[in-house]
Formats: C-alpha cells, structure tokens, sequence
C-alpha cells in the first residue's frame, strides 16, 4: 500500500516532470545555516564554521542525485534517455535501419499471421463456457474395424444415469432438408439433436428459447431453432419469427428461437459448421429406429463430464461401465466387435486433421522468426564495428559497461519493436487479401481476427527477441579493448575476431536453419505433386455435379419417393431431361456417397457387411462404404468393369438385389476366392427399417477397378456399389459429362428438375476437376505457405553471408593489399574469399541437413508418395543452398580481387 | 563511496519518525540534531542523507510537510508526522523490540545451556 503510494507520486512527478530541487536547494541552505551559526557559538571562525557546516551535511551533489531519484522514475528516466538516443542512432543510417526493420517486419508479421490462425483454431476452437468440461464420447468396434459407429439410445442412457457426466447430449452429424411453402424451394442443412443438445454447451438463443432439456418426446417434437444466418437471409430479421411455421420436408415445425450471431455449431467438415436449423427429437420414436441397443443411431456424443474429474478420471469409470455392459448383454457385444468407448475433448475432435498442418506451418515461420532475428542481430554486430570507436571513447569517458550494453540493448529493442509494429500493421491492412488464401475448408476460418490478443503476441515476440538477440551483440560490443580500438584507429580492433568468430556462427545457423525450412518445403512440394499427378481411378474431366434431395417426411406413407419404384420414375425423367442440356453428352445419378472426394459425411455413411455363413449380426460385421448409383455412373466416371456385369435398367425393385463391388472389396473381404455369385446383406438405413420386414440377400455380381474416390492420398478403400433402382436415396446427385457452362448449369438443372417436381431444391454444382482441386487446398495451402517462408529464409541466408563475407574482406583489406603487392594471383585472392564462403556454406548445410532429417521424420504425416529421407530432395536443396551462398560471396570476393593495392596501403 | 548498509537505512526512517512524533512538527536540521545527540555518530557525518529519506517518507504518507518559520524567525520547512507514520512507528517500534529481544537471548545463550 505505501510501496504503491510512493510509486504513485514518482509517477505522477515524473509523468508530468514535476521537479523540486528549489526545495531541496532551500532546506540545504537553511540547514548550513542553522548549523554555521551553532559552530559560531560554539566558538569557531565565521570561514570555519562554514567549512564545517559544510563537510557535516556531506556531498551535496549526492544528496541531490539521491533526492531527485527519489522524486522521480531513475530507470524509467535512463531508458527514456536511453531510447531516445537510440532513435537519433537509427535516424543517422536510414539504410540499416530500413532493412533490420524491414526484415523483423517479415519475421514478426508473418509469425503473427500464422499465429491468428492458430489462435482462432487451436486455442480457442470451443466459443462455450468452461469448454474443458466438454467431451465427445465415441464409439468404436475395433474388432470389426469399424470407427466411430455412432450410440444406441440404451447406451446413451446408461453413460447418462452413469453418474460421469453432468450431462449428456447426442447430435446428428447435420443431413438436408427441403424447406418448402416459401417460395423458391430451398434445401438447407439440419441438424437433429436430443432437446438439451443446447444445454449441454451452454449457449442460449438471442431470441426465443433452445429446446426444453426435460422434452421427453420420442420422435421430433416439431420445433425448430434457426441460426442467425438464415433468419437474416430467408425472413429478414423478422422479429416476429418466433411460433412461425416452416415446412420442412413436408412436415410443419414451428420456429421457437434464433441462435446467437456467433454461434457456429461442431463438426470437421465446413458443412457440419454452417447447420442452419436444429430439430429436437428423443430418437426413439418413429422416424428413427426402435432404441435397442444395436441400433446405432449414426450420431455423435458431446457430453459434459462433472466439473473437477479428469479425462483420465472419467475414462476409467466408462472403462468399468463398458466391461459390465458387456457381461450384462453378451448378445449385443460379441467379443469379436471389441466394443470400447472412447472420451476425446471436443477441442480436439472439432479441430480434427488440421492441427498437425497448422503445427508445421507455425514451425515453419518461428524458424523464419528466428532466420531474421539472426540476420538482424548480424547487422547489429556489424555496425558495432563501425562504432567501436565511439564506444571506445565513451568507455575512455567513464561510460560503464552495464550502461553501455543497456544501451545497445535499447537500439536493438527499438529495432525489433518498431519491426513487429511494421510486421503487425502490414498484417493488419492486408488481412482481407490474406485471408483469401486460406482455405475454405480450415475450421473456424470465420473466427480468424487480427485482434488484441495477436497484437499482445506480436508485441511480446518482438520484445522477447529484441533482448534474446540484442544482448548477445551488446555484451560483445561492450567488451572492446579499448587502449587497442582507440590507438588502431577502429583499423581492425582486437575484439573484432570474437566478433567475427560470433557473427561466423550466427551465419551458419541462418543456413542450417533455411536448409530445414528448404527441406521441409521440398518434401511437400513432392508430395503435392505426386497428389496431382496420381491417377484417381476415375475421369473428372468435364464432369459437373448437381445435387438435390428428395424430402423425406416423418410419416412414411406421406412420402411420395418412398419406395425404389416411385423414386426411379423420378430418376428417369431426370436423366432423360438432362442429357438433353446443351452440351451434355452423358448423364447419371447417384447419392451423396457417390460423389468422390470430401463430400461424404464421415465415417458414419458405412454400413454393416453381413456376408453369408460368415457373419450373422450388424455388431459382428465388417463396416463398408457403400454408394448407390445409376447404371451409367461406372461409365460416366470411367471405372472400368474388371470381371462380371454391372447394373443394367433391367435390374428394379422387384428383381433379385445385386451390387457391384471395387478391386479393395474383394481383396479384403473375399481373399483368394471368386466373390461374383457371393450374397450379402447391409444394414438397412435408418428411414427403411420401418418400411419393409428384413433385408434380401443381395449377390455380386461385377467387380470394378479401384479408384481414389475416397481420398486422393489413400490407396482405394473397399466399396460396395448398390442401384438407385433397386435402393431409394434422399440425397440424389446429378452427373453430367459435356461441354457444359458452369454459370448456367445450376439454373438449367434446377429449371428440368423442378418442371418434374416443383418442390426440389437443385444446389452445389460444382465441377469434380474443383472438387478434386479443393480436397488438396489445405495440402496446397501448407505447400505454398512453407514454399514461401523458404524462399525468404534463403534470402535472409544469402544476405547473411554476403553482409558476413563483405565483413571480413573489409578486416582484411590491409592483409589482401600486401598479398596484391607482393605479386599474389588476383584469382587466388579470389578463391581464397570464395573459400571462405563455402566454408561457411558446408558446415552450415552439414548442420542443416542433420536438422532437416529430424524435421522431416517428424512431417512423416503429411507426405505422400515421398520418403522423409528423400535423396533428390536433400541432395537438391543441399546444392541451391551451396550456389546461393557462393553467388553471394562472390560479389565481395570480387570486390576484394579489383583492390588496388597502392591505393589501400597509401590511406593506411 | 560505499552506501549504508540497508539497517541503518531503515534504522534511520525509525529515528526521525520516533523524533517527529516526540518532539512535534521539526525542520531537517532539528531532526538531525536530535538524532545526532542520541545516537552520537551515526549522522555526524552525512547529514544530508536525510532529506532524501524525508521525502521518502512523505511520499510514503507518514509524514507531512509544509513551509513555516523556525525560533529564530527563518523560513524553514517543517516535518509533522501523520496518523499513518504513527501506526507505522507502533508496528515497526515492536516489531524492533521482539527483534532485539531475540538477538539478546541468543547471546546471553552459553554452551553449556544447550540441550
């Protein structure tokens, strides 16, 4: 409290420069007068007296200094001192400031660039109260190899009575549905979830109500909640929505709230976050299946644990559950599904697969960080041998050393701040642009913001680096002989081979550290392309896909699609109608599944694979992926049939089921055997279990070639293709190869498709060569973001060695002159500069490639096709590194070969 | 030239708060008078140690000063101690005490009086 006090008073004196030294200089003259006139009286002579007042009260000069730090901030006041020195420092050589400026500017600006994205994604990827609680509770049957198959309502009331989790919400992974009776008919994402869903993440609508958490209802309760988005969009901000009624696949619900403007909801995929709408339903009630626990439900888990008990707390108490669940109901969980049940923070299960590129990348600019702190600190050294002799002369003065370094200590933070200033502000005016290069696909990508908390980053890094990298220079600087520096002249000072032996070193780390970044940079650049150039297995060229989705209404005798028969009236016209477009030549259908690359919605879309006299229940099976096509999908996509037949427009609804399955199927599920003729069953989707009693045997009867339908980086995964013919499907997409016109595709699909039935919404055309493109774009993005921090840190480097080798051709000009007058070579005065270069260069690139192999060791998850000990990459990068940094010693060593001797010797 | 080790610095602020609060409102030579009459050579040197400690102390709150005129009518500037100097002197006064008291008992303690 007084500490405070007195800090406050300082302060305030020195903030508004309040000095009283005529106080001061008032009490010390009474007090000599009070005390001259006591020894006057004890006898002494007036000069006497005085004398002795005098010596008595001590060194005024002290007293004052003392008085006045008191008074005031002394270390504030130094550093103020201190800086402002600084400043007139840098406003004498512009040049070296622009560019150590400039290049922190680089360093920091890029640093704090890459760290917006990480700190919207991996840092805060949960907008909810006490996120930490929050957990996603997943279901695994590893026995089977299947991941993540969704919960059972019975298990989910087990986990919820189970006393681990305060509470227990389950979602839907986000689905379409036809928002009709509005005018154009629009197709939006949904999300089914139980009606405390909201609840358990603790956000509550900006207007209206979230769903009743107690809602018992066993199906849909009929409400419905909307995001902000689309109240703004579709009903204009009506403040009025709440009680409306939106008809969405044909059933009324009516609105009860409007989610908050920031609310985004879970989910990997860029789909899942932009849910517009929320139904809240018990799921077990028609339309979902009979809650018995081996209907999986197809949904995810969020719960949120009891405050205060660890993961690992919690994950122990569900192991135990889990075991006497099994025991409880053997039935249900035969050993060989190997049921478990897994808690992963929501944190981490929402950020999903971009972490590990978004930890390269930030690797990757905190080594450019590093490349430019180190060339700065490179300038700071070199300009301190310009200097020597004004720091001799100070130090002569009686400068002390702990004052010098702290002065040097202020110029280069002025340096680092001013460049993290340039950095930050760079970023800040350019963030829109910036932006765009960011792949749509990155979660939160919405939430990235050049805010407070960057500009502390940007701020804090600036300063950390200005001490670390300032303080070795200062201390190195302050240590000149200075008897030596003042005789010499500053000629070449005797603290100049420490110097020189650190600025040597900080050389050979800029290049270790660029020859990382070169290496990293080149494996993906390999990977990328391999990616690119790998044959997907299937044609893309001039396909474009459009989708639709048929509604499908909680009653099952309201839906007019509902069975394979009435749907394929509707596929039909459709095909026949579109092959008719202009340009179109081909044309099929298929569902979402079918659509290669990143459109499915995640693992949940497999389905059970019970093959006969093999398996003999869902839990026990296989899981496999399994698309539903039209006949011509196979040949408008190219996959060519290897053996057997595919579907033909004979095979419908009431002839036997067949399917067609891919090479990998039969690979992994019929090794060594003939699978045409084999029989299978699928578990039936959701919506059907109520429709007919028990699935039919379903024979294959063609095997196709593999294709990369899945994802461009992994080998073929088993699929198992179906008719739309004989299996129904809510989300149809349409294939069409030809020359068509992607503007206008959209609105002639939708002008066909609606002149059949007026209620289909018709939506996300897009051509596959995009839709290939954009399943590389986070790929490409780290690919071009590491290329570029390259590129700059071998930059940095060559000016590094240029400004280095300059160096020391300038020490030993006097040296090279008597060599040149006494007859050496101009060449071997060439080679001997250029040696010195490439000495530099080789240990820098033996370092370099020692720390490039740990690096890319530890990148193994992010190449493809690529070793991470790749031999032309290494061997390349190895050589550019070398030709860069003998073009850059070049240039002084030149300079060193045209000196004239004569001339240099005569100014010595 | 060596400074006071930090002992007799608090010893100091000590003094003249017990001085201002015995003797009433003081100018600087008074205070340092006093304090030199008791402690004999502490401040016989060095007086003007004291008024930077003085403002210290007023910036502290535990004294207040203002201008005024001394016996023999010159301008002087005088030192009051405030009710938070006397709290401060309570606690730093007993504080002191116990201190002492320890210190005494360690040294009358004999080798042979130790378990």
């Amino acid at each position: 409290m007084k500490f405070l006090r007195r800090f406050c008073i300082r302060l305030s004196n020195f903030a508004t420069g309040h000095r009283s030294d005529q106080r001061l200089r008032e009490e010390i003259a009474e007090h000599l007068a009070f005390q001259t006139d006591e020894n006057l009286r004890a006898g002494m002579s007036p000069s006497e007296a005085r004398r002795r007042a005098v010596l008595k009260l001590g060194a005024a000069e002290a007293i004052r200094e003392n008085h006045h730090d008191e008074q005031s901030l002394p270390f504030v006041e130094n550093l103020l001192q201190d800086l402002r020195f600084a400043v007139r420092m840098l406003r004498r050589s512009p040049g070296f400031a622009f560019v150590a400026i400039t290049t922190m500017a680089l360093g920091i600006g890029a640093t704090t660039a890459i760290y917006s994205v990480i700190d919207a994604t991996l840092l805060h990827p949960l907008p909810f109260p006490n996120p930490t609680e929050l957990i996603r509770i997943q279901e695994d049957l590893s026995g089977v190899g299947a991941e993540d198959v969704g919960i059972s309502v019975p298990e989910w009331k087990d986990f919820e009575s189970s006393g681990i989790f305060q509470s227990l919400s389950v979602g839907g992974t986000g689905a379409d549905v036809n928002l009709t009776g509005n005018g154009q008919p629009e197709r939006l994402s949904f999300k089914h979830v139980t009606p405390n869903y909201f609840a358990v993440l603790g956000v509550d609508a900006q207007l209206g109500r979230t769903f009743d958490p107690h809602d018992t209802t066993p199906g849909f309760n009929l409400e419905v909640v909307i995001s902000d988005g689309l109240w703004r969009r579709e009903f204009g901000a009506d403040p009025h929505i709440l009680g409306k009624s939106l008809l969405l696949d044909n059933d009324a619900y009516h609105v009860v709230g409007v989610m908050p403007r920031g609310f985004r909801d879970l989910g990997s995929t860029s789909e899942e976050r932009n849910t517009e709408l929320w139904l809240a339903a018990g799921m077990a009630g028609p339309p979902f299946p009979p809650p018995l626990r081996g209907s999986r439900l197809g949904s995810r888990a969020v719960a949120r644990m009891k405050p205060g008990l660890s993961i690992a707390a919690a994950q122990a108490h569900l192991d135990a559950l889990v075991e006497s669940l099994k025991k409880q109901y053997p039935a249900d969980y035969p050993a060989q599904a190997a049921w478990t049940v897994r808690l992963i923070p929501l944190s981490e299960s929402v950020v999903g697969g971009v972490r590990q590129s978004l930890i390269l990348l930030f690797g990757a600019v905190g080594l450019v960080l590093l490349i430019s702190c180190v060339n700065v600190a490179n300038l700071l050294l070199a300009r301190a041998s310009i200097r020597g002799r004004e720091i001799a002369v100070r130090q002569a003065l009686g400068a002390q050393r702990t004052r010098l370094v702290r002065q040097f200590l202020a110029e280069s933070l002025l340096l680092f701040v001013l460049g993290g200033i340039a950095g930050f502000a760079i970023l800040f005016f350019a963030r829109k642009f910036l932006l765009q290069l960011v792949p749509d696909s990155l979660p939160h990508l919405n939430d990235i913001s050049i805010n407070w908390g960057v500009l502390g980053f940007a701020l804090a890094v600036s300063i950390a680096a200005g001490i670390v990298f300032g303080l070795a220079p200062a201390w190195l600087v302050s240590r000149f002989d200075l008897i030596g520096t003042i005789r010499q002249e500053g000629r070449g000072s005797s603290g100049s081979r420490e110097r020189s032996r650190a600025r040597q070193i900080l050389v050979i780390s800029e290049l270790a550290l660029s020859l990382v970044l070169m290496v990293a940079a080149g494996l993906l650049l390999r990977s990328f392309w391999d990616l690119f150039k790998v044959k997907p297995g299937f044609n893309p060229d001039r396909v474009m896909a459009i989708e639709t989705w048929l509604p499908g209404p909680n009653d099952p005798a309201a839906d007019i699609y509902r069975s394979a028969t009435q749907e394929s009236v509707l596929v039909r016209e459709i095909l026949r109608r579109s092959r008719t477009l202009p340009g179109a030549e081909e044309a099929a259908v298929g569902d979402v599944a079918a659509l290669p690359l990143g459109h499915s919605r995640g693992e949940l879309d497999t389905l059970p694979l019970i093959r006969e006299g093999i398996e003999t229940a869902d839990n026990q099976a296989p899981e496999i992926d399994s698309p539903i096509v039209s006949p011509e999908y196979f040949q408008l996509l190219g996959m060519p049939l290897l053996r057997g037949r595919l579907f033909s427009d004979q095979d419908l609804e009431h002839t036997p089921q067949i399917a067609v399955i891919n090479q990998a199927a039969a690979r992994t599920y019929w090794p060594n055997q003939d699978p045409l003729g084999k029989r299978v069953r699928l578990r039936l989707e959701s919506r059907e279990v109520l429709i007919s009693g028990g699935p039919d045997w379903t024979t294959i009867v063609g095997v196709i070639a593999d294709a990369r339908t899945e994802s461009l980086a992994d080998a073929a995964i088993p699929q198992i293709y179906r008719s739309v013919y004989q299996r129904p499907v809510k989300d149809l997409a349409i294939f069409l190869r030809g020359q068509l016109d992607p503007r206008a595709i959209s609105a002639q699909v939708r002008e066909q498709v609606q002149s059949i039935d007026p209620e289909l919404p018709v939506f996300h055309a897009e051509s596959l060569d995009e839709v290939l493109s954009t399943s590389l774009s986070v790929r490409r993005f780290s690919m071009e973001m590491v290329g570029f921090f390259a590129a700059t840190a071998l930059l940095l480097a060559g000016l590094g060695i240029y400004g280095t080798i300059s160096y020391v051709v300038n020490e030993q000009r006097r040296e090279i002159a008597i060599r040149l007058a006494l007859g050496a070579q101009r060449g071997n005065i060439l080679k001997m500069v250029l040696r010195r270069g490439l000495g530099l260069a080789a240990a820098g690139t033996g370092l370099g490639v020692a720390g490039a192999l740990i690096v890319s060791h530890l990148m193994v998850g992010l190449l493809f096709g690529v070793s991470s000990i790749d031999l032309p990459t290494f061997a390349g990068v190895t050589v550019l590194l070398i030709i860069v940094a003998l073009a850059a010693s070049f240039i002084p060593a030149l300079r060193a070969m045209r000196l004239d001797p004569i001339t240099m010797l005569h100014s010595e | 030239m060596k400074e006071r080790p930090d002992v007799l610095q608090g010893t100091l602020a000590l003094m003249v708060l017990k001085t201002l609060d015995v003797l009433g409102p003081q100018h600087g030579y008074g205070v340092a008078r006093r304090i030199e009459q008791i402690s004999g050579d502490l401040l016989a040197v060095n007086q003007g140690t004291l008024y930077p400690l003085l403002l210290k102390l007023e910036h502290e709150g535990s004294i207040v000063s203002e201008w005024g005129a001394s016996d023999n009518n010159r301008r002087a500037r005088f030192y009051r101690i405030t009710a938070a100097g006397r709290k401060q002197l309570r606690t730093e006064t007993s504080d002191w005490e116990r201190t002492a008291q320890i210190i005494e008992r360690f040294f009358k303690v004999k080798a042979e009086e130790l378990p």
